[in-house]
């Protein structure tokens, strides 16, 4: 039995292209890829048939060892249909990718970056929580338990009431410092937009 | 005539189907008692099925009278009529799901038309998968379910759906690829590609030509049943899917993988020559499947992890090869159907009542729909393995197995079994506590479904429940100036723009249904756990599988034992 060499080295060429072409970002591209690396298996298939032989149609005269080895080829005939469904289900989407998005690249998912952005702090899992949470406090502790909580009591800290005129208007001077960064929620929003 | 003679009926039922809902495309309501119907009865016949094998008694089907190993066949065991029963119980509730949907939302928003045919056709797939006996038949059954998942994926044609069915169409076709590669090289050793003939010829092979082999097949499989390193694409594109294709893909497209690595395991290589690495594997899915869970605030993507993390422990029981590891698979893999299905089935339903599937933006559902939080506790708790649930005992069983074989790595798996349990009950806390018990006022922008219940008008949720028709058919912008003008809730006026019932009774039906089945397993867990174990017994055995497909005589090779006297 010999090897087809031929086919085998095409066989290796559709791989090779194949693969480079579904690592491009191009859906396109991709296609083409896929495309050929359903050719290259075919190849691989008929391959595996072995050596050329006679059309595998039954006569009584010829021993059995001189027919082609029809099984790779009902192989292939499958696989043919199913590649040509797929790619033909990959036209669509390349077409209906071009027909939303005017690009014909694969996007990023929005969820999946904006998990990723996702800072490990959360508001509500990691908040402060307060020492007293009873509705029972302890008088001795204070009216509401501040004595104990986390926080200062309300009204101690230096300068919480002093102001400082800003955009025309008084906001706290704590406050100041954050006026100065974009996402301000201290000032509302002008006629045409501007930041918030 | 015997019984499992019917065997093909459970792959040809569907397909004509399809056919005849294809025929009816135009008249959705016929469409959807055919649909129903012939599901119904392809259920029956399966439950036929796996009743006639329950006490054992493989049988083979030859298609078309071609004897094996040279003609297709079709073999019913008790792992295979399992897998049916409980696929085609699945489907059917997320049909009965997808119908009522469809009707509460007068089929606007998706073309429903073409969904059941699609839909029947990947149940066909599937069913062919699980039964097949031929390596060919079983890529051809895959290839059915992608082909018609692929369409189900992108139904609708929405750029998220389209970008996350590029994704998976890519990846689904790459495997499919890799798994036609395996098939021609095997025929190239062995010169057959019949199931149970393999199981005797691969063993005659070099061990070198066996590996690599071997790999080429559990690579292709592991993509599909979503294994670890090979995993990512499942929660990039479930999630965007409609809710009821989310549900049926979630239960049963990687199950189908599992089942062929099953399959691959036990049948076609049997012994241990591959069990370390696919113990870490197991190892390495289950962990990092549930720490990107635990990242995740969209329910959906929450589910989809878990959904990779427990695809970790059927290869955890599957890699130990011993009967006890194997019966607790099947009873996982059984369990686990029923419960990822329902769970995300509930989900489509919070999306629906919630405005939202996003934990951040949803809050109090457990007083707007006390039903809603029953319907979702059960499954949750379920996955979590919390006794006295079928999860617990799935887990349970896998554990013992664990255990019973001792060494390192399978101590390393059990402890990495339980800290999984113990995340997934994190992450399904979460979502418990922040969308089923504080307040609305609490949630980032919460729907304004979610702030109408707490309004005087809580009380209209049922009048609407029997459905409001459409009143006005306006942007939301409109409707919201409108509202405020009125005076009227803007949640009222949006579901009445909709036309749309928030809770359909079919969908909390079927729901329901769902979450009645997952409950039966863990009450009939004995008998079950006993069939599963029977299972696992005659798969790592071989001996019945083999000789109901090529006769009595046929000798079975030793498994392959490296190391050790396991």
């Amino acid at each position: 039995m010999s090897v087809n060499l031929t086919l085998l080295s095409v066989m290796g060429i559709l791989y090779a292209c194949g693969i480079y072409l579904i690592l491009e970002r191009s859906l396109t591209r991709v296609l083409l890829g896929l495309m050929m690396l359903a050719n290259a298996t075919n190849l691989l298939l008929l391959a595996t048939g072995g050596y050329s032989g006679l059309a595998p149609l039954y006569e009584k005269d010829i021993p059995a060892g001189e027919y082609n080895d029809p099984l790779p080829q009902a192989l292939i005939l499958t696989s043919i249909v199913i590649s040509f469904a797929v790619t033909a289900f990959m036209l669509g989407i390349i077409y209906r990718t071009w027909v939303l998005a005017r690009q014909d690249e694969i996007q990023d998912d929005v969820e999946d970056l904006r998990v990723a952005e996702t800072p490990s702090f959360d508001a509500e899992d990691d908040a402060e929580i307060p020492l007293e949470t009873s509705e029972f406090p302890l008088t001795m502790l204070g009216i509401d338990g501040d004595q104990i909580s986390n926080y200062p009591p309300v009204g101690s800290s230096e300068g919480a009431e002093e102001t400082i005129e800003a955009g025309g208007r008084e906001i706290a001077v704590k406050d100041a410092d954050a006026e100065e960064k974009p996402g301000s929620q201290n000032v509302t929003p002008g006629p045409e937009g501007g930041l918030k | 005539m015997n019984l499992t003679d019917l065997a093909p009926l459970a792959v040809l039922l569907p397909i004509l189907g399809a056919a005849l809902t294809f025929v009816l495309i135009r008249h959705s309501r016929a469409q959807r008692t055919v649909s129903i119907a012939l599901l119904s009865l392809t259920l029956l016949l399966e439950c036929l099925l796996l009743a006639s094998v329950w006490n054992g008694g493989t049988t083979a089907v030859t298609i078309g009278g071609w004897m094996p190993p040279f003609g297709i066949v079709l073999v019913v065991d008790q792992f295979s009529s399992l897998m049916l029963v409980v696929s085609s119980a699945v489907s059917l509730a997320v049909l009965i799901y997808a119908t009522g949907q469809g009707m509460a939302d007068g089929d606007q928003d998706a073309p429903v038309s073409i969904f059941h045919p699609t839909y029947l056709i990947l149940v066909a797939g599937v069913s062919n998968a699980f039964l097949s006996g031929d390596l060919f038949n079983l890529y051809v059954g895959f290839e059915i379910l992608l082909t018609a998942s692929y369409v189900l994926m992108t139904l609708g044609g929405t750029g998220p759906r389209i970008r996350a069915g590029v994704t998976y169409v890519v990846v689904s076709v790459v495997s499919s690829v890799l798994f036609l590669i395996a098939i021609a090289m095997i025929y190239g050793a062995t010169g057959t590609i019949n199931m149970a003939d393999l199981g005797i010829k691969l063993a005659q092979l070099d061990t070198g030509t066996q590996a690599l082999l071997h790999v080429l097949l559990l690579v292709a499989f592991g993509i599909k049943a979503a294994v670890f390193p090979l995993s990512f694409w499942l929660p990039d594109s479930y999630p965007t899917a409609p809710a009821p294709v989310t549900a049926v893909f979630a239960g049963l497209l990687t199950k189908v993988g599992v089942y062929a690595i099953v399959r691959t395991e036990t049948l076609l290589f049997p012994g241990n020559t591959l069990n370390s690495p696919l113990m870490v594997a197991a190892l390495l899915t289950m962990v990092v499947g549930i720490l990107g869970a635990l990242a995740q605030s969209d329910i959906k993507r929450m589910l989809s992890f878990t959904l990779v993390s427990h695809i970790g422990y059927m290869i955890f029981g599957l890699a130990l090869s011993s009967v006890a590891g194997l019966g607790a698979t099947v009873f996982y893999v059984a369990h686990h159907i029923t419960i990822q299905t329902s769970l995300f089935m509930v989900t489509g339903l919070i999306e629906r009542r919630g405005g939202s599937s996003s934990v951040d933006r949803l809050a109090g559902l457990a007083k707007l729909s006390p039903l809603l939080g029953f319907l979702f506790f059960i499954p949750a708790m379920n996955l979590a393995g919390i006794p006295p649930f079928s999860g617990f005992l799935g887990k349970l069983g896998l554990l013992q197995a664990g255990v019973e074989l001792g060494t390192p790595l399978a101590y390393a798996l059990v402890i990495g079994g339980v800290l999984t349990s113990l995340l997934t009950l994190l992450a399904i806390a979460r979502v418990w506590n922040r969308a089923f018990w504080r307040k609305p006022e609490d949630a980032e922008n919460p729907d304004a479904l979610l702030l109408a219940g707490t309004t005087a008008d809580g009380r209209h949720d049922k009048a609407d429940a029997n459905g409001a028709p459409a009143v006005a058919q306006s942007t939301p912008e409109q409707i919201s100036e409108a509202a405020s003008v009125l005076g009227v809730s803007t949640a009222t006026m949006r579901r009445k723009a909709n036309g749309a019932v928030l809770l359909p009774r079919t969908m909390v039906g079927s729901t329901l249904g769902l979450v009645v089945v997952g409950v039966a397993l863990t009450v009939f867990a004995g008998p079950l756990f006993q069939l599963s174990d029977q299972a696992g017994q005659e798969m790592l055995d071989r001996t019945e599988y083999i000789h109901a497909v090529l006769g009595d005589t046929a000798e079975i090779p030793p498994a392959q034992i490296v190391g050790g006297d396991k």
